[in-house]
């Protein structure tokens, strides 16, 4: 795709899914995905509901299990093999709707859980790496207190923390902004518009366009589980080409 | 009221301001809650009348009690026709209704330590957020005390148990990188080989630091309702979990023997498997084998309960959001890691209700063993006491007592789970 070779912002592939399929039963949710993509990029997958963008980035890190076709992140085909998806999901960090914060642990628990017993690391210094990050999504004073305590904005912001202290390669953002009040919608984009900036591999399902327009470097639009279109934001905002992409978009930004 | 303008904004926002102040006190409460319509107030006063009444016509039979009497005649002479209890029959056999009738006079200090040692051993379990964690191997030590202290025998036995523990633990960490199925059977095989091999040294040791060894069938009294609540009730929970786990597998062979074992058991009565353990058992284990009474029905409740429990606690796991799980996983946390740093924590708390449901249950169904002549309270207050010619027709005093001591000891129980849950509340709802 010639498109594709100007958008990439390195050589350095970080997924690379190919052909791929996925059933829930007897409903083919994702059609023959091909997608690829490199170290660095911002992507935005927008579509209708049902249209399997969640889908999608839930089979990047196998919380869903896709029946045909193959998916390779950072160099490793996923396979049914535990360890392996065990590793897997440990390079790529997921930020979920509902946030999932583990509401029985503090917030800095909550952070320095997974580099613990999964990386191995020293209480201490999970414990710092926690603090700065916590200090980077601008909520360090929250950090003893338990994610019950905290707002809808702030638990997506820790959320976003408790990733980062995995230090993943790769982020996934499953519609990070859907469960929030419109107030709150604007502190967690500012934390993934700082994350883009540093250049963080990073993929969102979203429905905010203008969060996609300033920092995705590639817009994809999906729908009934197939690619429809993909093209930079620029383009892909004023000048879709799809008839299915064109209705979606005057509904969206309608009103 | 002209509505020719309903443009307005806001200079100032509003302070925040206290509640207006309403009466207060005793009699706002009494008639809010006592008196609140004539109907509910005359519900009062028959209550009052009712629970008056009962108070009135109990009293003198509690306060005029006898506490000292060798026997039921002498009692009645005593009281010389007024309303009493006859409390003496607990004083005068105190012992039994603790110990049972046949545990040796003399050593009844043994039980009575291991009872007062359970305290210091559990506490470190109860309170685990104040207290300090190396206690817990206390707790650990305290199963093998407790046995040598109640059953007696060499010291040996007990230590051989526990370096047969230690044993198959040091097994089973060696072989975890295997995996944790393997890890599992290895230190299990481990803790039976080493405790088939420690049977030897052990018998050629009988007599080392031995105490005076004291048989289970001469066991009995509230102490035996005790050793199988706590035992049980310990024992049943990691079984409880187990099983719970196994029946949401992935593995259907492990999922189905979970399933046929909690439905088989919840689908029979306890009293049925007690009288499989105390007669039936026999019969399938090899002549010349003599399988303690008291371990055959401890295993029996644990299997029991443990089915029980483990439906608690599927409930427990099913209440939890699928996003926990999910986000567990998307951490890279294996499947051990997230059973036991977030899901079971959180399921368990959901579940306490129910496990102290079935815990205070099961304490009160062990009982139920004086069906098959084991000589627990009540079964020390049917047999022994009430047949002998002293006693006969004691029964208020009795069963009020074990009634009393029951719920002394649940009460207790349910408390403590109350104050635990508040103590687990972080979700500020």
């Amino acid at each position: 795709m010639a498109a594709e070779a100007q958008m990439k912002v390195s050589d350095e592939v970080a997924v690379e899914i190919s052909k791929m399929n996925k059933w829930f039963g007897a409903f083919h949710v994702l059609r023959d995905i091909d997608l690829t993509v490199y170290q660095g990029e911002r992507i935005v997958i927008a579509g209708p509901s049902g249209s399997g963008k969640s889908t999608l980035i839930r089979c990047i890190n196998a919380l869903e299990e896709h029946q045909k076709g193959s998916i390779t992140v950072d160099g490793t085909v996923l396979s049914n093999d535990i360890k392996n998806i065990d590793r897997i999901r440990s390079e790529v960090g997921m930020v979920f709707q509902h946030f999932n914060l583990f509401p029985h642990l503090t917030i800095l628990e909550n952070c320095t859980l997974a580099p613990i017993w999964v990386r191995k690391t020293p209480k201490r210094e999970a414990e710092e790496i926690a603090m700065h990050f916590l200090t980077k999504v601008k909520i360090p004073e929250q950090a003893d207190k338990y994610p019950g305590q905290l707002s809808g904005g702030q638990q997506q912001r820790v959320a976003i923390a408790r990733s980062l202290c995995m230090k993943p390669r790769i982020m996934l953002f499953d519609e990070p902004t859907s469960a929030l009040d419109p107030e709150m919608i604007s502190e967690v984009l500012d934390t993934m518009i700082e994350l883009a900036e540093e250049g963080m591999t990073m993929l969102c399902v979203t429905h905010e366009m203008g969060f996609a327009r300033k920092v995705a470097n590639r817009v994809i639009f999906m729908d009934q589980g197939q690619i429809v279109e993909q093209n930079e934001p620029e383009e892909f905002f004023n000048n879709p080409k799809s008839e299915r992409t064109k209705l979606f978009l005057s509904q969206i930004l309608g009103h | 009221m002209s509505h020719d303008n309903v443009a307005f904004h806001r200079e100032h926002m509003l302070p925040e301001a206290p509640p207006p102040v309403t009466e207060t006190g005793v009699i706002k409460w009494l008639r809010e809650n006592l008196f609140s319509s004539v109907a509910n107030g005359l519900l009062t006063v028959v209550t009052a009348y009712v629970v008056i009444s009962i108070v009135v016509a109990a009293a003198p039979w509690f306060f005029n009690g006898i506490w000292d009497s060798p026997s039921l005649t002498a009692c009645r002479e005593m009281l010389d026709g007024r309303t009493g209890a006859c409390f003496a029959v607990l004083t005068e056999r105190w012992n039994q209704l603790l110990f049972g009738f046949k545990y040796p006079d003399e050593l009844y200090w043994r039980p009575t330590l291991a009872f007062v040692l359970l305290f210091a051993a559990i506490a470190p379990v109860l309170f685990i957020k104040f207290l300090p964690r190396i206690l817990l191997i206390f707790t650990g030590l305290y199963p093998f005390i407790a046995y040598w202290l109640i059953w007696g025998g060499s010291i040996m036995v007990p230590i051989m148990a526990l370096l047969g523990v230690l044993f198959g633990v040091l097994v089973y960490r060696r072989t975890l990188t295997v995996s944790a199925g393997v890890a599992v059977l290895a230190g299990i095989a481990g803790a039976m080989v080493f405790w088939w091999a420690a049977g030897f040294l052990t018998g050629s040791t009988a007599g080392f630091m031995a105490l005076e060894p004291v048989a289970s069938r001469d066991m009995g009294g509230f102490m035996i309702n005790l050793m199988l609540g706590v035992v049980c009730v310990s024992l049943s929970l990691p079984f409880g979990i187990a099983l719970a786990l196994g029946r949401q597998s992935n593995m259907p062979i492990i999922k189905w023997i979970c399933v046929i074992f909690i439905e088989f058991i919840r689908g029979v009565p306890l009293i049925t498997l007690l009288f499989v353990a105390n007669v039936v058992l026999a019969y399938f284990l090899p002549p010349g084998t003599n399988f303690d009474l008291i371990l055959r029905v401890i295993i029996m409740i644990t299997m029991f309960a443990s089915a029980y429990i483990a439906e608690v606690i599927r409930g427990g796991l099913a209440a939890l959001p699928r996003g926990q799980y999910e986000a567990a996983d998307s951490l890279g946390l294996d499947y051990a890691q997230s059973m036991q740093f977030i899901i079971l924590p959180q399921a368990l708390k959901i579940s306490i209700p129910g496990i102290v449901n079935v815990a205070v249950g099961l304490f009160k169904d062990t009982t139920l063993v004086s069906v098959i002549s084991m000589f627990d309270i009540v079964g020390m207050i049917r047999g022994p006491i009430l047949a002998s010619a002293e006693w006969n027709g004691v029964y208020w005093e009795l069963f009020g007592f074990a009634a009393l001591l029951f719920f002394i000891t649940c009460y207790g129980i349910s408390q403590y789970s109350q104050w635990l849950e508040r103590q687990l509340q972080t979700d500020h709802r």
